[in-house]
């Protein structure tokens, strides 16, 4: 239930991006999110119509750029695709690895209306 | 990092920004981190407790796993050598703060009412209601909650996530997420162990690798003190590492939210 407090970041970052251009409002807002950021898209969806009702986004569309798990191995040098509670080299098998997709919780891009409404 | 100029492009995140929109319409490349308003007050939080010499601990897990005892316990044998502060996050009641206070600490609690995480405007808050000055550890018991918590930095320079042996051993691969923000993991209650036979040590630990964590183990029991030496020894050690960054006016984040970043191609 924690999207709830994330859906109302993203309202007010959205919100400084048609500020910041000027626009009147935001038709479409693109977010990347990994699995291992703790925040689940379909969760997140379903909190955004609350956060930003009465708001210049209210009829955006929100959509997700999914980001695979994938880990670098420190031991062998590989980079390969892993699951959340298995973040094992895909190739030596190692656990010495540092996940370099997968974490992230990004605002990527927003379309925004410059037209006068 | 630029939000206007479009200098953190790069080849790799370049396709995620630009696509071809309708007249009327422009397409603006963010690339921000969505909690970026709680980090800048995290960064904040830890300025003060950098800029006071404190070493500030975010203990997380189940609710239920531990963690009061295990602040009660330690709060006591660690009277005489620091001065140390707690707040307290729970959705409701005062009974933890009062805990805290009943042993001689100053504590603060914060009542989130129906929120199920800290985040580090409440933190904030908190430290305006309390006296910083000569505190050597602050402590922050998060809400018991082995979900939401891992989300949020709230200025701390190191997570502690506690799991408790009456939980399942499986923990860590179950909520990948806050097991792979600990810093350190303690096993705690292991005065239990032998009535229960379902919980293996070496089985939690090696879950936690799978995490690609490498953090300490500890295991302890508050209550029959069994194993705290060990606790009180880290804590002593991080503590003198935090001194020694302060020195050099460098700090920490916990080790999980730059993991790995220099690799990231999409970055915030």
């Amino acid at each position: 239930m924690h999207e709830l407090a994330v859906a109302q970041a993203l309202v007010e970052q959205v919100d400084a991006v048609i500020d910041q251009h000027h626009a009147s409002s935001a038709t479409a807002i693109r977010v990347r999110i990994g699995p291992l950021a703790g925040v689940v898209p379909e969760l997140l969806a379903t909190a955004f119509p609350l956060a930003a009702a009465g708001s210049r986004m209210e009829h955006a569309q929100l959509e997700f750029t999914h980001a695979p798990i994938q880990v670098h191995c420190q031991t062998c040098g590989a980079e390969t695709e892993t699951a959340m509670n298995r973040l094992l080299c895909g190739a030596c098998g190692d656990w010495h690895t540092q996940v370099i997709s997968g974490d992230e919780l990004l605002l990527e891009s927003v379309e925004l209306e410059t037209t006068p409404p | 990092m630029c939000d206007t100029c479009g200098c953190n492009l790069t080849p790799g995140n370049q396709h995620l920004a630009f696509k071809p929109v309708a007249k009327g319409a422009t397409a603006v490349s963010v690339l921000k981190g969505l909690l970026q308003k709680n980090d800048d007050q995290a960064a904040h939080n830890r300025e003060h407790f950098d800029r006071r010499g404190i070493l500030a601990i975010n203990l997380m897990s189940s609710p239920g796993s531990g963690k009061t005892a295990l602040l009660e316990a330690t709060l006591v044998a660690l009277k005489n050598e620091f001065t140390c502060a707690v707040i307290e996050g729970d959705l409701e009641t005062e009974n933890d703060a009062e805990r805290i206070r009943a042993k001689g600490v100053q504590a603060h609690q914060i009542v989130t009412g129906t929120a199920c995480h800290l985040d580090a405007h409440l933190v904030h808050d908190a430290l305006h209601h309390m006296t910083l000055d000569g505190v050597d550890l602050l402590f922050i018991e998060n809400v018991g909650n082995l979900v939401c918590p891992a989300s949020f930095d709230l200025g701390q320079h190191l997570n502690v996530t506690l799991l408790s042996v009456t939980e399942g051993d499986d923990k860590p691969a179950k909520y990948p997420v806050m097991f792979r923000a600990a810093d350190t993991m303690l096993l705690t209650k292991t005065d239990l162990l032998a009535v229960l036979d379902d919980f293996d040590c070496d089985k939690a630990e090696a879950h936690l690798r799978n995490l690609a964590n490498p953090a300490p183990v500890m295991r302890l029991s508050a209550r029959k003190e069994l194993g705290m030496e060990a606790w009180y020894a880290w804590l002593r050690e991080q503590l003198a590492a935090q001194r020694a960054r302060v020195a050099t006016g460098q700090s920490r984040r916990p080790a999980i939210q730059s993991d790995g970043m220099k690799y990231h191609r999409v970055s915030a």
